[in-house]
């Protein structure tokens, strides 16, 4: 096999993201002792419930105001390995904090949050040294795609005893949590920080720059079926595919970006530069148009969304599209692009679009909208044929892996999945939670056979 | 307006409120700057032969986010010069003569306490306040608390103040006794004029786990201190109960202190028998201007209660304050959760689990799972009531009280973090009051179930 093995590469300087400050910086011990006092330590908890990957809440917060800050990070990564960029990059105004009781009592929910980076960060700079592995069983499983989903499964492989090998074809891993996560939530080289750490826990290896393909045709590939004569068991953390298209007049050449592959080079491209875009669009209405909107706003850059039905309707979460409004993002409604205008040097200078009723474009109501910049934000493709060639392994109408969800096993007895290509692309958390469980089975499979 | 002004002992002071022997009143100056924001009177820090002190000498003990829960000393009287401290007695009692000053003294020998008493007099105090309390370094040289504990020195030493003062003497109390009565019995033997308490309690305030050392620290030592500030109030408000129960003893007027922080907990130590209240910890920590809330406070309550001076107030709930035997076995009380207010934390369940009688039932389990989480009586009915209040849990249940089985402990009620949301709700009982003495009284004070030994002796003594 022509792949090297690396442990994490560094990044860049110059990269776009430098430039973006932490909208919540980490605490200091004094901060999060303040915070964590206020928290009532109920019992049966709603923000555990709120959480997917279950992490006892209340008592890591007493762990925190009692000083016992190892404690609290033991108590968080059991059941959240990327407990750190969770507390980060978790929507927690929608999960945790926003089942704490103290919402609608005139009083502010606990920054959960940022108690929860605070305790994994703190512990860690510490001592790293939070878990110790078990014996080694000799057991080896490949992981397919270097994502938050096959990170915290190798993780809880590693400290059984278990040897990881993680293929990824991109440069970075980390998958979107590396990539595609907002900056001034968390940069690159955080989310790289923190898979040195879980390559630390115990015997897991990155193969960086491998495709792994139905049939090997070219260096650098891997046929997926012969991955079962080196390994007991697979775990699919595939993900999800390039951006969706328009299909629209025009949409081809410069000046029309991919939302997911614009944020990836903004975090890790120190050759965009966005000079020169003074006006940029941004078709769709979920989250990743939200944070694309959010990013070139706070660049500068003057930005609208377009989304084609109502703001109810949109995607995004409530709190982002308001804090991106605070920071100069614009939200047209109710338009749906019908071409993209270019001038006679091929250069963008418009998006026509038109006027929708019910999300359908409505005749004679087309405009023209200034931008030098378009961004489709419309959604990914999923890696059907990827997940296809591993014998055994179903997909639903959507193209999403099909699973046991008690185990997280696929159709094919030696394979397991979860994250974006199980559910068809949710949080960091969900896909660490689906990972939890499948490592579980996985164990239980390997040592008992099962 | 109620009139707040007070005449304790014959020392006459425009409101109750004084400082007590400590840092606060070091000097003449900052005692001026305390009149000057409206406190009545203060009690001068202690005289008596300098002293020289250590560094560092205050402790803290925090609670959750509030600091100073506590705070404890290990600082001496006076370091200053007898005739500096004289001086600046005098000068302030010229620029404040409405005021109460008066002067803490410890000293050793009958010569001694002569001496200082005449110059404190001289000076212009309006009284004196035998420092009997300090229970750190003063006592290990015999003065201090080490006087609190032995009522027959005390007896001695305050029949000197009596009889070389003209001017009204107090007697300091140290909390750091078994019985408070046998050192306020002695006072009241020794015809001094009144009483103040609590002095600091004994205390080491925390452990320096990197050092290995107790705090405070001073150098790689540390002393036992004085242990002051809110945390210390139930305990002094036990030892003016008990002195102002005393029949004897409740005739010597009292000033209290330890823990005093506001207008209300004033209101309590008056409501319970003192006349002039003592406050240093919350000046220590907030400063002299929080005199300003005391006065408009306390004014304002007893304006509401329509009581028309402190005297009104005075003693209030003292006879109240009984012994355990004479309390009523008839009274009962259940808890009720608000259904309205209740957020669905469950702190109360867990708190009934644990920490009290299991009579707090969670909505929705079988009768397996509530026997299984710890419940020994199972109520016929347990109603699913959701949780509506403004800040509920979306699902959550409101927790509910099996009152057959709640013996009003208020624990569900003071863990509750809601405020309004659980009480105690009195439930009318056709039995007749009815204390332990009583039964006592009546040979009914036999409970089965106990000891072989006991029920074999009593059916002995019944035949």
């Amino acid at each position: 096999m022509s792949t090297e093995m690396v442990r994490v590469p560094g990044l860049p300087a110059q990269r776009l993201e430098e430039r973006f400050e932490d909208k919540k910086p980490p605490y200091d011990e004094a901060e999060a002792v303040a915070e964590a006092n206020r928290c009532l330590y109920c019992v049966d908890a709603p923000c555990i419930k709120a959480c997917p990957t279950e992490i006892d809440i209340p008592t890591f917060i007493r762990k925190i105001a009692t000083g016992n800050v190892k404690g609290a990070a033991r108590t968080i990564l059991s059941q959240n390995l990327l407990g750190k960029s969770c507390g980060q990059v978790c929507p927690v105004e929608v999960l945790c904090a926003g089942a704490c009781v103290y919402n609608d009592w005139e009083r502010e929910p606990i920054r959960i949050g940022r108690l929860q980076r605070y305790a994994v960060e703190t512990a860690i700079a510490t001592d790293p040294r939070i878990y110790s592995k078990k014996p080694a069983t000799g057991k080896r499983i490949a992981l397919i795609g270097a994502g938050p989903a096959s990170l915290a499964a190798a993780g809880w492989l590693a400290l059984d005893g278990h040897t990881a090998v993680i293929f990824e074809r991109k440069t970075y891993p980390g998958g979107l949590n590396t990539l595609g996560i907002a900056p001034y939530k968390m940069k690159a080289n955080e989310a790289l920080a923190e898979i040195e750490w879980i390559l630390s826990l115990g015997e897991i290896e990155i193969r960086q720059g491998v495709e792994i393909v139905q049939e090997a045709t070219a260096p650098g590939q891997i046929a997926a079926k012969t991955l079962f004569d080196e390994f007991d068991a697979v775990y699919l953390g595939l993900g999800l595919g390039p951006d969706s298209r328009l299909n629209l007049e025009g949409e081809d050449g410069g000046g029309v970006e991919g939302a997911t592959a614009l944020i990836e080079r903004l975090k890790a491209d120190p050759n965009l530069k966005l000079d020169g875009v003074r006006k940029a669009i941004i078709v769709g209405g979920g989250n990743t148009a939200i944070d694309i909107a959010h990013e070139l706003a706070l660049l500068g850059v003057h930005t609208s969304m377009v989304y084609r039905g109502s703001e109810a309707e949109m995607s995004a979460y409530e709190h982002e599209i308001s804090a991106g409004r605070v920071d100069g993002v614009n939200v047209v409604c109710a338009r749906v692009p019908t071409k993209v205008v270019r001038d006679a040097g091929g250069r963008v200078t418009a998006l026509r679009v038109a006027r929708t009723e019910n999300k359908r474009p409505v005749a004679g109501t087309e405009e023209d909208l200034a931008a030098d910049l378009i961004v489709v934000a419309t959604g990914q493709s999923r890696l059907t044929d990827l997940a296809r060639a591993f014998p055994g392994v179903e997909l639903d109408t959507k193209g999403r892996v099909i699973v046991d969800t008690a185990t997280y096993r696929t159709g094919n007895p030696k394979v397991w999945s979860g994250g974006d290509c199980v559910n068809g692309g949710k949080e960091v958390v969900n896909a660490v939670a689906e990972a939890r469980v499948a490592a579980r089975s996985m164990h239980a499979h390997l040592v008992g056979g099962g | 307006m109620a009139d707040l002004s007070i005449d304790f002992a014959g020392i006459k002071s425009p409101n109750p409120f004084w400082l007590a022997s400590a840092p606060p009143t070091n000097t003449g100056d900052q005692i001026m700057r305390a009149f000057d924001a409206g406190w009545g009177g203060a009690v001068w820090k202690t005289l008596g032969n300098p002293i020289v002190n250590v560094s560092s000498r205050f402790g803290g003990i925090d609670y959750g986010n509030t600091r100073l829960m506590g705070l404890n000393n290990i600082e001496l009287i006076t370091d200053r010069p007898l005739e500096v401290n004289l001086r600046e007695i005098r000068e302030v009692k010229r620029r404040y003569p409405n005021h109460a000053v008066i002067s803490s003294l410890m000293v050793e020998t009958k010569e001694e306490w002569k001496e200082i008493i005449a110059r404190a007099e001289d000076a212009g105090a309006d009284g004196h306040e035998l420092n009997f309390g300090c229970p750190h370094g003063m006592c290990e040289r015999g003065m201090g608390s080490a006087v609190s504990s032995e009522p027959k020195v005390l007896l001695e030493i305050a029949r000197w103040a009596v009889e070389f003062a003209t001017k009204p003497v107090i007697i300091k109390l140290s909390p750091n006794v078994t019985d408070i009565v046998e050192p306020g019995e002695a006072v009241l033997q020794s015809g001094a004029h009144a009483i103040s308490l609590i002095n600091t309690v004994k205390s080491i305030m925390g452990v320096d786990l990197e050092r290995m050392v107790p705090m405070p620290r001073v150098g790689n030592g540390s002393t036992n201190g004085g242990y002051c500030g809110p945390a210390v109030k139930p305990i002094a408000l036990h030892m003016v109960g008990e002195l102002t129960r005393h029949p004897g003893i409740a005739k010597l007027p009292i000033s209290g202190i330890g823990g005093i922080s506001n207008w209300r907990d004033a209101a309590e130590f008056i409501a319970l028998g003192c006349t002039s209240v003592q406050v240093c910890t919350a000046v220590m920590h907030y400063g002299y201007r929080i005199v300003e809330d005391m006065i408009e406070g306390l004014n304002d309550f007893l304006d509401s209660r329509g009581m028309k001076s402190i005297l009104d107030l005075r003693g209030n709930a003292a006879s109240a304050y009984k012994n355990w035997g004479e309390l009523d076995l008839a009274y009962r009380v259940v808890a009720d959760i608000n259904v309205d207010k209740c957020i669905g934390c469950q702190l109360c369940y867990v708190a009934c689990m644990d920490g009290a009688h299991q009579c707090i039932h969670l909505p929705g389990r079988t009768e397996e799972e509530s026997r299984k989480a710890g419940h020994v009586h199972i109520p016929k009915l347990i109603p699913e009531r959701a949780v509506t209040a403004k800040a509920g849990i979306p699902g959550a249940r409101v927790p509910y009280v099996d009152e057959d089985e709640c013996i009003g402990c208020n624990l569900c009620q003071l863990v509750c973090p809601v405020a309004g949301c659980i009480s105690m709700k009195e439930l009318s009982s056709d039995k007749p009051h009815e204390s332990w003495n009583d039964r006592v009284q009546k040979g009914t004070d036999f409970v089965p179930g106990g000891l072989r030994v006991t029920e074999e002796a009593r059916a002995k003594r019944s035949t």
